[in-house]
């Protein structure tokens, strides 16, 4: 689309207390295009646990967020080891997060089933060893 | 009750006051598991925790809380006050346990005559 704003993250995969600036910078971006409070929060959301998830699972990653005046587009983009089980890893409660990450508050298997839940659409596309996409669209 | 409301009680003690002090409290939630509240605290929330990192307030300004309460004379290290400082977010703290800050947020909101 002619109209659509294109915004690219690199996530780094070292520093898990900085996991979030790329999703508060959107959110950022989103409040100043006068984009809804809720459509921004379920963006936000979605996009934070993915980024938290390529922190943990995938050693960073890119994502490329696409705003077009109906939707917004999330393309998250990681060459970490794939997702063996997709079925399982959405399911509430299932996570294979190590133990430091856990005392941290985080890890309780609920990032993939958040980010269904605050999306209109979720696809994943996995492969064992190459890595893992995962395209979100919340439409405005 | 507004967030500027609470913070002139003496339920709490205010660590940083943040961008939208003017701004309704609509509930008060308690969670520490950052995974649930992320995906569970509603928009314009009180957020009780012990939980303080500096993920605690990313998940905080994402969800949208209208402020973050640690309990149980739980502390954010400095770097986690520079962050609330740096994203305007509110951070209060108490030394009452999780229940008993909650509550009283509860009651103060009630006797404002808010909805809780």
């Amino acid at each position: 689309m002619d109209d659509a704003i294109v915004l690219n993250y690199e996530i780094s995969g070292e520093d898990f207390t900085r996991a979030g600036e790329a999703s508060s910078d959107v959110k950022k971006k989103l409040k100043q295009m006068g984009v809804g409070p809720e459509a921004i929060r379920k963006v936000a959301i979605a996009m934070y646990e993915g980024e938290i998830n390529m922190v943990i699972h995938a050693n960073g990653g890119k994502i490329t967020v696409e705003i077009t005046p109906d939707q917004i587009i999330m393309i998250l983009d990681d060459v970490g080891p794939g997702i063996p089980d997709v079925e399982l890893a959405m399911q509430a409660g299932y996570s294979t997060a190590p133990d430091e990450v856990r005392s941290l508050g985080f890890g309780a298997g609920m990032g993939l089933p958040n980010m269904k839940k605050y999306t209109d659409t979720m696809e994943i596309d996995t492969r064992i060893g190459v890595g893992t996409k995962i395209t979100m669209v919340v439409m405005i | 009750m507004t967030v500027q409301d609470l913070m002139n009680k003496d339920i709490v003690r205010v660590v940083n006051a943040g961008d939208d002090t003017d701004r309704e409290i609509e509930k008060v939630f308690c969670c520490d598991l950052l995974s649930i509240a992320m995906g569970k605290a509603p928009a314009g929330c009180a957020w009780v925790t012990v939980m303080a990192n500096l993920n605690t307030l990313a998940v905080a300004s994402l969800a949208d809380a209208a402020c973050v309460i640690l309990a149980e004379g739980s502390q954010m290290d400095e770097n986690g006050v520079k962050k609330a400082q740096m994203q305007g977010i509110t951070l209060l703290e108490t030394d009452a346990p999780v229940f008993d800050a909650a509550l009283a947020v509860y009651r103060a909101m009630e006797a404002e005559g808010s909805p809780a």
